[in-house]
């Protein structure tokens, strides 16, 4: 029987003291957001998946073909491929996948990149049942940004 | 119909607990003997989430090593990151400027915080107590948000680079960390501490209760909290130190009782000596760049090097074998949680289930960093 009331007094008092604390934060304003039509805005610094910067006045990609990026990569996401310029000078961006199954979001590629040519997207809900959608070509993507621009 | 199993009354059973278990948060499997509620024998077993991260280690260079390194311990990525940071720019020679070594220790040990308020929210929920892990999610989410700012991810961080950091940080996050250690002080008594720490419930669940003792923590070679749980005075920063963190003034919380109490109020008072050591470094912030020299293509000398960190767990270690390449000839990780969890075994024997649960929430387990 030893400590059977003092556990009773303490027990009623630690109760208490939970209930005063829930009723306290139930009249604090609400924390969560509510999701689908609160969306988040993303802060200047997120890691989306990668994207291609184009050119401000012609549109095409600043890529030169150096493939610094599919080196750094730790994942093995990107491939990459180019030709001959018609000029002679540098090569121009053909191909771009980026394998976004693998990516780990490390941000090795941009950081590689000297010639601006890489950035991260904002997009953040990307939700798909095929895993092909995850693979994604990059030169149709700002082909796209292109035509939305115009 | 079910047909009631009779046991002899000396005869035991084998309980699998795990590989999904939602009391061991991740893919661990324990082999309970047990005998009725009680536990004869407790085996873990590991391997379900075996990524060869050492492995890895060698088949990149060594920068393209620094994104796994979070993969490990996901609650306290930046201290994996830190670590690796430290031997490769040992082993480099690379030299870090004064402020990307206050923001080292800024941003981990904010993320030591996250760390300690999820391994909170978590414990509690399976000792059956849901509430508390709101209200720590709540300031585990500004914290996230924080770092979100600067590293440009929420958990898996891969913000440290060999002779700096990935990005400065700016005005609004040296004001968001003390608007938030502000509100974390005013919340740790008045909520933390009254709401769970006082609590009937808590005390009789984990007072006396999975006995550690200071010898057995030695024989295992556990660190971190569970050692200074057991009136073990060790940690990496006052012991072995390294960064900038001699030059701050905190205390090492040992509690000598060695049950699970004491591992919860090591790491209570951890939080609060964390908020110390940020509040002195931002005091104590220099100017200056973020990020020093560094060859792009790292080929360390051969040789050996060895460094280790405290993470909100324990020690880590990394030692790293050089064979003058671009790539590590061989990594060893020693990661604090394998070694607090072979404790488990010899201390769960004759414990009730529901204890050794408790217990083992205690021990603060993340399963990837096991299971490397």
């Amino acid at each position: 029987m030893s400590g059977y009331w003092s556990d009773i007094v303490t027990g009623g008092k630690s109760l208490v003291t939970g209930l005063a604390i829930t009723a306290r934060e139930f009249f604090r304003p609400v924390v969560t957001e509510q999701y689908p039509w609160e969306v988040p805005t993303m802060t200047p610094l997120f890691r989306g998946h990668i994207e291609l910067i184009g050119s401000e006045e012609t549109g095409e990609p600043n890529c030169v073909v150096c493939g610094m990026c599919q080196r750094a990569c730790p994942s093995g996401c990107i491939s990459l491929d180019g030709k001959k310029n018609e000029s002679g000078k540098g090569k121009a961006l053909t191909r771009y996948i980026l394998d976004f199954t693998k990516c780990s979001l490390c941000g090795s590629c941009v950081e590689s990149c000297n010639f601006n040519a890489l950035r991260f997207s904002r997009d953040y809900n990307l939700v798909s049942f095929d895993k092909d959608d995850f693979i994604m070509d990059l030169m149709n993507r700002l082909e796209e940004q292109n035509r939305c621009k115009r | 119909m079910t047909v009631p199993v009779h046991l002899r009354h000396d005869e035991t059973f084998v309980l699998n607990l795990g590989p999904q278990h939602p009391a061991t948060h991740g893919v661990l499997r324990v082999k309970l003997t047990m005998d009725g509620e009680y536990v004869v024998k407790a085996e873990p077993v590991l391997g379900y989430i075996h990524r060869m991260h050492e492995k890895m280690a060698e088949s990149g260079t060594f920068a393209q090593f620094m994104p796994y390194t979070a993969r490990m311990d996901y609650l306290h990525a930046l201290a994996f990151n830190h670590g690796w940071a430290l031997v490769v720019e040992k082993a480099a020679g690379i030299e870090v400027p004064e402020r990307a070594e206050y923001i080292r220790v800024i941003t981990v040990e904010l993320n030591r915080i996250a760390s300690h308020l999820l391994w909170w929210a978590a414990f509690l929920l399976d000792l059956g107590g849901f509430t508390p892990l709101l209200y720590a999610f709540d300031d585990r989410e500004r914290i996230i948000d924080l770092l979100e700012r600067v590293t440009g991810s929420r958990l898996t961080y891969c913000y440290l680079r060999f002779g700096g950091v990935y990005n400065d940080i700016d005005d609004e996050f040296i004001t968001g960390a003390r608007d938030f250690i502000k509100r974390l002080r005013g919340r740790l008594p008045r909520l933390y501490h009254d709401l769970v720490t006082h609590n009937i419930i808590l005390i009789k669940r984990i007072e006396n209760i999975g006995f550690i003792t200071s010898e057995q923590c030695r024989r295992y070679g556990a660190t971190g909290p569970v050692a200074r749980g057991s009136g073990i005075n060790y940690d990496i920063r006052k012991n072995e130190p390294y960064s900038v963190y001699p030059e701050f003034d905190f205390d090492v919380p040992v509690f000598d009782e060695g049950d699970s109490m004491a591992r919860y109020m090591v790491r209570m008072h951890e939080i609060e000596q964390s908020m110390r050591i940020i509040e002195q470094a931002l005091d104590k912030l220099p100017g200056g760049p973020v990020m020093g020299k560094a060859p792009k293509m790292l080929k360390p000398e051969a040789g050996y090097y060895y460094s280790a960190v405290e993470t909100a767990r324990g020690s880590l270690g990394h030692r790293l074998v050089c064979n003058g390449d671009k790539a590590p000839y061989k990594l060893k990780l020693r990661s604090p949680t394998f070694s607090n969890l072979s404790l488990f075994g010899e201390v769960a024997e004759g414990m009730m289930l529901a204890d050794a649960l408790a217990f083992m929430g205690s021990l603060d387990l993340v399963i990837p960093e096991i299971d490397r």
